[in-house]
């Protein structure tokens, strides 16, 4: 039974991290249209920005708060310079220049930070593990990481519901030509939502490093799974962004914990280690694949 | 204004093409496709900084020629370590082709460089077992090792260490494969479990490490090359399981990944054909010239990568520097006549080394500095399981 | 309106087919084996790149998993030739058929979304044809596998570099004139109107789904033609060829071509290539080591040409008629 829960929660804290990733992805393709490739590159930005700061600072705190605000820089420079030429375009151009981009910052990476990959240790205070229940030890880090995650998804969710900046991303999300003709300023509405995505990036790349490692193009596979995700949870949605995520997660989860066993059930001891792997690997594509089939525009996305 | 954009372009593309030839000069070419970009980077640095050293330690020349190092990116593609391949055998017109870190570049370089080519290539990392077999090639020779050789060793060493149960970690790729079945070779103890995780990559192995606590073996093998075996580490160490669970791995803990590994790294058991600190003269003194130009310890990339210069070196002075005559240096090479730095060096039929494989502990140097110390020996004069398959006798 | 080919843009592209067309003579009276080589690549990528214009280009469906259909191109024919069936005349039908068919297969279930969700879905796809081809440790996996050319005893034989490369420029030619006659005709028409305006198209009563099917279709079969040819080149196939960062590459050729235009991808292509090849010895001349780092350079002129080059560099050679 313990043994469920450590596997749910590990679900949850993946979960969570995917949906940080997504959030800013589904942020600029519902309301600005535009496919940001170079996504993963902020997120990779933000390890290297914290990495960085936390090396200056000698503090992880200090270190990953300092981030944040230079992703949102980062994400107002790419969206002046770039970002913002590419939303009147076709998603084809936007994905060779963010193509583009994507090449451009992995180099930069590789010329500033060097080849060999950084690491972030884990800070002294969240080493150790926490007793969920008695006798079962879960990390504290991964649990700070879940913690931080509900923190950002109900902060989200506030800003989108229940504030102005919120009102006119919905509002964007469906229509923007009519916001820009209600006298809202475009553009520095545009910036934020592409810096804020940039912020939340960041910060899912910053948080994932002290368990994974800091490298270059860390962010390029990534992005394959928070496409997969926001189209699951539905494009422009952020509630979809969050089930889809958590949904995600479970499903990856459990399918590396559970699956094998469950396949050596009625298959070979061999062949169930070399199917599981292969059918994990897939899986997410396949829920996908079942989700398009039965909503066509994801989970909570617009009915066109 | 267009056109002569496009005419511009054109010069360009002829001077850049027509140059590179025209700077050939009358010396040894030896040409080394290695993984410079990307999150592997640091293997293709390690191994670049070794070969400069090499030659640095050569004083640049080989039998009174210059020694020229054509360095190639293969991008972790196999497609394109082909291409480069094939530049360096009929464009660059190297003498030598080494390197190739990945056994699917290799695979797919081999037939260009060996065949089409005719030209000689010294592995210096790959070791599929399709080329100690049935694609041995008398043009190609290996200063590495082959795939299952390492974990063979290492399977060895538990059995002699009494460990009766083991779980079983890697990245569902052919070597990935390859090394957990090479445990299974020797080792005679219990498989608790086999678990390949998402190649290429799997951020969190949280759902893995959960199930290990679960089972708890007497200890747990992986093989998590680069940058992956830092972020297994990590979690291994963060999932509380390094106090408990013993930690055997191959390719996964070096001196390249130990800087960002640090302290998490102690104590674990690996298994590997060189280390640093064999007590040879020519190994001393790479690993000190390293450390003192470089400021950080060479890995086994590295040493593999400097065995083959200094490999290719003594043939082309045996021949006193006259490499025109293949068939001759290939002879020469067959006898691998220099001083290696795993000490004695002997090929086997199928071209791949006969060598010794050792145990090493990653320890704190003097200077506080995290490295790895030879603790045992596991195999001597080891042969890989395949060379029987090789045509060549 | 003057004849087509005495437009700027004409000029070059009968010169540049002419220069394909002799490349092998060239490269062995000047000694330059890699260029054909380069050549050979760069013949084969245009024919996969002509494939995704086909859907992408003209038909406006955005494909992101056209390189699984040169994937199994390219298994199919390797699979058989290490089963023992080496004769091209029994593989290559047999890997067109098999492509065209798992084409007509997820081209139905993917064409009933659109937009992004249509890319996504095929990126589906083809993710799973790639991991299927990576589990496959009977051929590899990963490792890939080294393969014997195809056979046509008497006709021609493979291993000739020239004879080889002629071969894949007749084919591209061959592509290239399909694809042609494809836009023009009726079919075509009918797809690139639903391109423009589906509905319209719909309620003039043509049944859109069945002519995207279909172009999908035709199209999976040239991309795996293109795979035949590079499964031959080198003698190996892995699941490399078909990961999505391959297939990510086609949209970036098509694109930086000039979408629509009928020699685009093979603009797209040279460019492609020519600047792999060619920006690291250049940026080496500027300063010594700078080559290592081309993509900082590469990166930002997609993004300018994405910006200021809209239509590619098709549309950089001059204006079109029609």
């Amino acid at each position: 039974m313990d043994y469920l829960l450590i596997q749910v929660l590990n679900g949850v804290q993946l979960g969570l991290l995917m949906f940080l990733l997504a959030a800013g992805l589904t942020l600029t393709f519902g309301i600005m249209d535009l496919v940001n490739l170079a996504h993963g590159s902020l997120y990779m930005m933000g390890a290297y920005f914290a990495w960085t700061l936390i090396g200056w600072t000698d503090s992880f705190v200090l270190g990953t708060l300092l981030a944040l605000p230079a992703c949102f820089l980062l994400g107002v420079i790419v969206e002046v310079t770039v970002a913002r030429r590419l939303y009147a375009r076709d998603h084809l151009e936007q994905v060779l220049a963010t193509f583009g981009l994507i090449l451009f910052f992995n180099e930069l990476v590789r010329a500033v930070w060097g080849p060999d990959g950084k690491s972030i240790a884990v800070p002294a205070f969240l080493n150790r593990t926490v007793n969920i229940l008695p006798g079962v030890p879960y990390p504290a880090y991964r649990f700070a990481l879940i913690a931080v995650g509900l923190v950002v998804a109900v902060v989200l969710a506030w800003l989108v519901a229940r504030t102005r900046l919120g009102m006119l991303i919905r509002a964007g999300a469906s229509n923007r030509r009519m916001i820009a003709a209600l006298g809202v300023n475009i553009e520095l509405l545009f910036s934020l939502v592409f810096g804020l995505g940039a912020v939340f990036a960041g910060l899912a790349g910053l948080m994932a490093a002290p368990i994974a490692s800091v490298k270059i193009g860390m962010g390029d596979d990534i992005l394959i799974v928070a496409f997969v995700i926001i189209v699951i949870g539905g494009i422009g949605s952020i509630k979809g962004a969050f089930v889809a995520a958590m949904v995600v997660g479970q499903i990856d989860i459990v399918g590396r914990a559970f699956l094998p066993d469950f396949l050596k059930t009625f298959m070979g001891a061999a062949s169930a280690s070399a199917a599981a792997p292969a059918i994990s690997q897939v899986l997410i594509y396949l829920v996908m694949a079942a989700v398009l089939v039965w909503r066509p525009t994801g989970l909570f996305g617009q009915r066109s | 204004m267009k056109s002569t954009l496009v005419g511009a372009a054109a010069v360009a593309a002829i001077l850049a093409f027509g140059l590179p030839p025209a700077l050939a000069q009358q010396g040894v070419k030896i040409g080394f496709v290695s993984t410079f970009s990307g999150p592997q980077a640091a293997i293709g640095e390690d191994m670049r900084r070794s070969v400069d050293l090499a030659v640095e330690h050569l004083g640049g020349k080989m039998a009174g020629k210059p020694i020229q190092i054509v360095y190639e990116d293969d991008q972790f593609k196999p497609d394109v370590g082909k291409q480069k391949s094939e530049k360096l055998v009929q464009q660059d017109k190297v003498d030598f082709v080494s390197g190739y870190i990945w056994s699917n570049v290799l695979l797919a370089s081999l037939k260009t460089v060996v065949d089409e080519g005719d030209t000689i290539l010294i592995g210096a990392n790959a070791g599929p077992s399709q080329i100690a077999g049935e694609l041995c090639n008398k043009n190609f020779f290996s200063t590495s090792w082959q795939n299952d050789q390492t974990p063979m060793a290492m399977g060895e060493y538990l059995n002699t260490k009494g460990v009766k149960n083991l779980y079983l970690m890697g990245p569902n790729y052919a070597a990935g494969k390859d090394m957990l079945a090479g445990v299974k070779r020797t080792y005679k103890g219990k498989i608790e479990g086999e678990d390949y995780t998402k190649w290429p990559d799997q951020l969190d192995f949280s759902a893995e490490l959960a199930k290990i606590a679960q089972v708890k073996p007497e200890g747990i093998f992986i093989f998590y090359p680069g940058a992956h075996g830092v972020q297994f580490l990590k979690q291994y160490v963060q999932a509380g399981l390094s106090k408990t669970i013993p930690l055997y791995q191959v390719f996964s803990i070096d001196a390249i990944t130990l800087p960002q590994q640090g302290e998490l790294a102690l104590g674990t058991l690996g298994a590997q054909e060189w280390v640093n600190d064999l007590p040879n003269e020519q190994n001393k003194r790479y690993v000190a010239d390293f450390k003192k130009k470089y400021g950080v310890y060479p890995s086994y990339y590295g040493a593999q990568s400097y065995d083959a210069i200094m490999l290719i070196a003594s043939a082309v002075e045996a021949l006193k520097g006259d490499v025109k005559d293949k068939a001759k240096v290939r002879a020469e090479i067959a006898k691998a006549n220099f001083k290696s730095l795993r000490g004695g060096f002997k090929f086997n039929t199928n071209h791949f080394p006969i060598q010794n494989f050792y145990i090493q502990e990653t320890v704190k140097d003097a200077d506080g500095k995290m490295t790895v110390k030879t603790i045992a020996t596991a195999v001597t004069d080891g042969k890989d399981p395949y060379y029987q398959k090789c045509a060549m006798k | 309106m003057p004849a087509p080919w005495r437009t700027p843009r004409g000029i070059i592209t009968v010169l540049l087919l002419l220069l394909l067309a002799v490349l092998p003579l060239l490269t062995q009276a000047f000694d330059q084996r890699y260029l054909l080589s380069v050549g050979t690549r760069i013949v084969i990528w245009s024919i996969a790149a002509v494939s995704l214009n086909m859907i992408l280009g003209y038909g406006g469906l955005v494909s992101f998993g056209h390189a699984a259909f040169l994937g199994i191109g390219g298994y199919a024919v390797g699979i058989l030739s290490a089963e023992g069936y080496e004769s091209g005349w029994m593989q290559w039908p047999v890997a067109i058929v098999v492509a065209v068919a798992w084409a007509t297969l997820i081209g139905a279930l993917s064409l009933r979304t659109r937009g992004v969700y249509f890319i996504m879905i095929t990126l589906a796809f083809a993710q799973l044809v790639y991991y299927l081809s990576s589990g496959l440790a009977a051929y590899g996996g990963d490792d890939g596998l080294n393969i014997s050319r195809s056979r046509f005893p008497g006709l021609i034989e493979l291993r000739d570099k020239a004879a080889f490369y002629w071969l894949c420029f007749a084919l591209l030619c061959a592509t290239l004139w399909f694809c042609s006659r494809l836009v023009h005709s009726r079919f075509g028409h009918v797809l690139r109107g639903a391109r423009s305006n589906e509905l319209r198209m719909m309620a003039l009563g043509f049944p859109v789904f069945r002519y995207r099917l279909a172009a999908f279709a035709i199209a999976g079969g040239f991309a795996a033609l293109a795979g035949i040819l590079l499964a031959n080149d080198g003698a190996y196939i892995s699941p490399a060829m078909m990961s999505w960062v391959k297939s990510g590459d086609l949209i970036v050729i098509v694109v930086l071509g000039g979408i629509g235009a009928l020699f685009g991808p093979l603009y797209g292509t040279i460019a492609f290539f020519a600047v792999e090849e060619f920006l690291p010895p250049l940026l080496d001349l500027l300063h010594r080591g700078w080559g290592e780092y081309w993509q900082i350079v590469f990166g930002p002129l997609l993004v300018i040409i994405a910006l200021y080059a809209r239509g590619g560099i098709d549309s950089l050679l001059g204006r079109r008629h029609a």
